[in-house]
């Protein structure tokens, strides 16, 4: 019998596989497949990716068998989740939590990308793919955060989509439209919950895509430099599944963390608050991932020429990420790795800062020294992208590359 | 995980038998993790606690006079209340159970005789049997007659003539052989649930 | 590591900066209580939220509605189903249409949520000089600060200082950003009789009001802890059975 087993097995898989060759399109994307021997920790970041955004599709769906996405009663629908579903306190502190994961992980991934030149040729579109992704996800979180209905839910989509209305002629039609109404209001609730749950579908799609284009010329490295042969890569597995399932596990101890002790945390507490048409709250804060874009929104306190200065605040805020877009071609630098770029691998660190300051300046109420520094660092980010990027590139030595992944290299260290 | 041990040794290692438990106990914590996690997202979907707690219900029978009936909302469906009268009763009781197509005594579908309670759906295919409201037809036993397919219940809301397999529920009850879930709980008071 | 443990700090930075910018947004720092719900291993004293529960009952829900909260949901403070059926049916409760169309009152049951004060915020507004009483069923979680916060603001009533102009009805209370509080101080020493013989002092039911109130903004937490701990426990080990695999995986490559 246990002879005939395996043979079973294997006949099956043969018979499936001469059909649709699923196990064999497995066998070589994800086991046979040859990576870099050189990863760093860094490079967990994909698979976490990856991870989260099942995490959060599972537990939406498992949140959208209870939730009721009307204004009068979706409040109330989520109290029910957290109170008398079974567990449903775990399922909405995972999904509400996991939002916030979900973006550390992708921000962490993009800085990734931008320390070791992974968006530098031949991965364009790969990168283009990614910040795609981002902007779904960044429309994603934004109308989910307005599902449950609370203060800030209710005032963060006045405030957003009212943005829409500095498009010259046409802006308030369009608000009007997006709102289906005159403001927000129910319509709106069930659009933007109809379109919450659509979106991370496409997500998929282009996630997909940008797989593939990973896969086409592999994975970037710490060193920057194309694998040249057998002695550069490793076999996918079991080097980099084991390796990505430890940093699986010490992710899930963070992310679990926040969920069991301070589900809370990340949040704010006007949100427990049912909204309010008819009442602001005192300061209008947006998720922590989305406040360097409004600091760079609120930043722009005076009109540029014939553009006003909400215009151009939402002009500038979102260029930020479609600036991104360009990076491949922005970035003149002939070596990939800031490893071997002695003023870049400096000069990345003051991105990090600036966008932290960002950050901190969109928790804060658009006063005195906040809007100060907002301003400085808004302009910084621009000149970053459009100065530094070309300009570096050009102007530094970049330090000798080694020959070959393989040898003499560091080894990546555990 | 077995696997891997062929792939990179069929040579025997000396640290060879280590790797294999390790990867054992990595591969069992893994399994063991993910169907921990998979129970209380499953379990989500079970009776959440407010329906747990609508499922009793409190009916007080004072109103309801001898011959008439009651409908009343037990657990998303109704539940008929019939205050017997003697007649029905007697009927009820006289009938051979040997020649009923779900034999069941009279005695076994009530607590007290005056009073029958069962589920109100058709045990054929589900509609709500006439026989409530008076002027209703209620069929040549005097007990419930179905509109959908003509399903005919006696006096102690058993199947006569029609399609329908089953006497009507008791509530509460999925098999025969289970006790039906109500009690008296008071001077003319009845808990379902 | 080291750039691991940077990016750890500046995130970790980011975060706190927000945090603290969001807390320094208060009148005065809140002080801190010690609450048997505190830290990973906190959980909650039921004896506490039952006299809170009585404060609740006697004092705060002439004005404050609880609308989250079932009468079933006291079980889970200690209550047995037979106090339970009891309180809820101290309580009358609006039901109907009935057969003549009309709403009627009638005697509260577990599965009812416990009633509020007012019929709708309408007739709550005109009750209170135009002040709406918010639901207390969260308060807890809908103020920055939470458990302390509320307390603070129990027993933060007193004089105003000299030249402090007040506005007409309001209360001064030290916590409350601006100072000028629409709700009246609610508590004085023996208000409420506790049943199991604690001193009702404004401390004490203050203390045991916010632990009530906590419990009923977030039921959970005695649950969350308890099962976080074990799952906590799982991923270390996870983590560490992870890494020697992968070391002893490696081991050839490195």
């Amino acid at each position: 019998m246990a002879d005939n087993r395996p043979g079973a097995a294997a006949r099956i898989i043969r018979w499936i596989d001469y059909r649709l060759p699923f196990v064999q399109f497995l066998n070589h994307e994800l086991n046979e497949y040859p990576t870099p021997r050189n990863l760093s920790y860094w490079w967990n970041y994909g698979s976490l990716s990856g991870i989260m955004l099942v995490i959060m599709i599972v537990t939406g769906i498992i949140l959208a068998t209870q939730y009721t996405p009307s204004s009068e009663l979706a409040f109330e629908s989520v109290e029910r989740i957290m109170r008398d579903v079974n567990y449903g306190w775990l399922v909405r502190y995972v999904h509400m939590n996991g939002g916030s994961m979900f973006f550390a992980i992708v921000y962490i991934h993009l800085f990734r990308g931008l320390y070791y030149g992974s968006y530098k040729t031949p991965r364009e579109l790969l990168w283009i793919l990614g910040v795609i992704i981002l902007l779904l996800l960044i429309a994603t979180a934004f109308m989910g955060y307005v599902l449950p209905w609370g203060q800030m839910s209710y005032w963060a989509a006045t405030v957003i989509t009212n943005l829409f209305s500095a498009i010259p002629l046409i802006g308030p039609g369009i608000v009007t439209f997006l709102w289906g109404g005159f403001a927000v209001g129910d319509p709106t609730l069930h659009r933007f919950y109809a379109l919450h749950y659509l979106l991370p579908f496409i997500i998929v799609a282009v996630v997909l895509l940008h797989l593939v284009a990973l896969h086409r010329h592999g994975s970037n490295n710490p060193l920057g430099i194309d694998h040249k042969g057998p002695q550069d890569t490793i076999p996918f597995h079991p080097y980099y599944t084991i390796k990505d399932l430890f940093g699986l596990t010490v992710f899930l101890l963070i992310y679990t963390f926040f969920v069991f002790y301070a589900p809370n945390y990340l949040g704010e507490p006007d949100n427990y608050i049912p909204a309010n048409p008819m009442q602001t709250p005192n300061h209008i804060v947006p998720e922590w991932y989305l406040l360097p874009y409004y600091a760079i929104l609120r930043s722009i306190t005076f009109p540029i020429l014939f553009i006003s200065s909400k215009l151009a605040g939402v002009i500038l805020a979102f260029s930020s990420i479609f600036i991104l877009f360009f990076l491949p071609w922005l970035d003149t630098s002939p070596v990939r790795s800031a490893r071997f770029r002695p003023i870049y691998k400096w000069v990345f660190w003051l991105l990090v800062i600036d966008v932290i300051a960002l950050g901190w300046v969109g928790a804060n109420p658009p006063q005195g020294i906040v809007v100060t520094v907002g301003q400085i660092a808004t302009f910084y980010y621009f000149i970053h992208m459009l100065i530094l990027f070309p300009l570096i590139g050009k102007l530094e030595r970049p330090l000798p590359l080694p020959s070959s992944i393989g040898a003499g290299a560091p080894m990546a260290k555990p | 995980m077995a696997d891997v041990a062929q792939q990179n040794g069929s040579e025997a290692h000396p640290g060879e038998t280590r790797r294999d438990f390790l990867l054992l106990t990595a591969g069992a914590i893994g399994g063991v993790g993910i169907v921990a996690t998979i129970w209380p997202f499953v379990d989500t979907l079970n009776p959440a606690r407010d329906t747990l707690a609508l499922s009793t219900t409190e009916v007080d029978l004072a109103p309801i006079q001898i011959g008439q009936r009651l409908t009343v909302a037990w657990r998303g469906q109704p539940v008929f209340i019939a205050h017997r009268t003697p007649e029905e009763i007697k009927a009820a009781e006289a009938v051979d159970i040997s020649q009923l197509r779900d034999p069941q005594k009279d005695s076994d579908r009530v607590r007290k005789p005056e009073w029958l309670i069962v589920v109100g759906v058709c045990t054929h295919l589900g509609c709500i049997p006439l026989g409530q409201k008076t002027g209703d037809d209620r069929g040549p036993f005097g007990g419930w007659f179905c509109p959908c397919h003509g399903s005919v219940y006696d006096t102690s809301a058993r199947i006569r003539q029609g399609p329908a397999p089953l006497n009507l529920w008791l509530p509460g009850q999925v098999e025969q052989a289970s006790q039906a879930l109500y009690k008296f709980t008071g001077e003319n008071v009845v808990t379902i649930g | 590591m080291a750039k691991r443990a940077f990016a750890a700090a500046t995130v970790s930075a980011f975060v706190l900066a927000s945090a603290i910018a969001w807390a320094a947004d208060e009148t005065l720092p809140l002080p801190r209580q010690e609450w048997s719900f505190d830290g990973v291993f906190g959980t909650y004293d039921r004896a506490s939220a039952q006299r809170g529960f009585q404060v609740y009952k006697e004092v705060c829900s002439v004005c404050h509605p609880v609308k989250h909260l079932h009468f079933r949901d006291l079980a889970e403070i200690g209550y047995s189903e037979d106090e339970v059926k009891a309180i809820a049916g101290g309580y009358q409760v609006t039901d109907g249409p009935n057969d003549e169309g009309q709403m009627y009152q009638r005697p509260g049951r577990a599965s009812d949520p416990i009633p509020g004060p007012f019929p709708n915020d309408q007739a709550a507004r005109a009750a209170n000089n135009g002040a709406l009483p918010p639901d207390q069923s969260l308060i807890v979680k809908a103020r920055a600060g939470g458990p302390d916060y509320v307390y603070a603001i129990l027993t933060g009533y007193k004089e105003p200082p000299a030249g402090f102009k007040m506005l007409e009805g309001m209360n001064y209370n030290e916590y409350f950003a601006g100072h000028q509080f629409a709700m009246p101080p609610p508590l004085s020493d023996n208000a409420v009789t506790f049943a199991d013989g604690t001193p009702a002092t404004v401390p004490q039911m203050a203390h045991d009001v916010v632990t009530f109130l906590t419990w009923a903004a977030e039921p959970n937490l005695d649950d969350r802890h308890r099962s976080g701990l074990k799952v906590i426990l799982f991923l270390v080990v996870a983590a560490g059975v992870f890494y020697a695999a992968k070391r002893k995986i490696w081991a050839p490559i490195h």
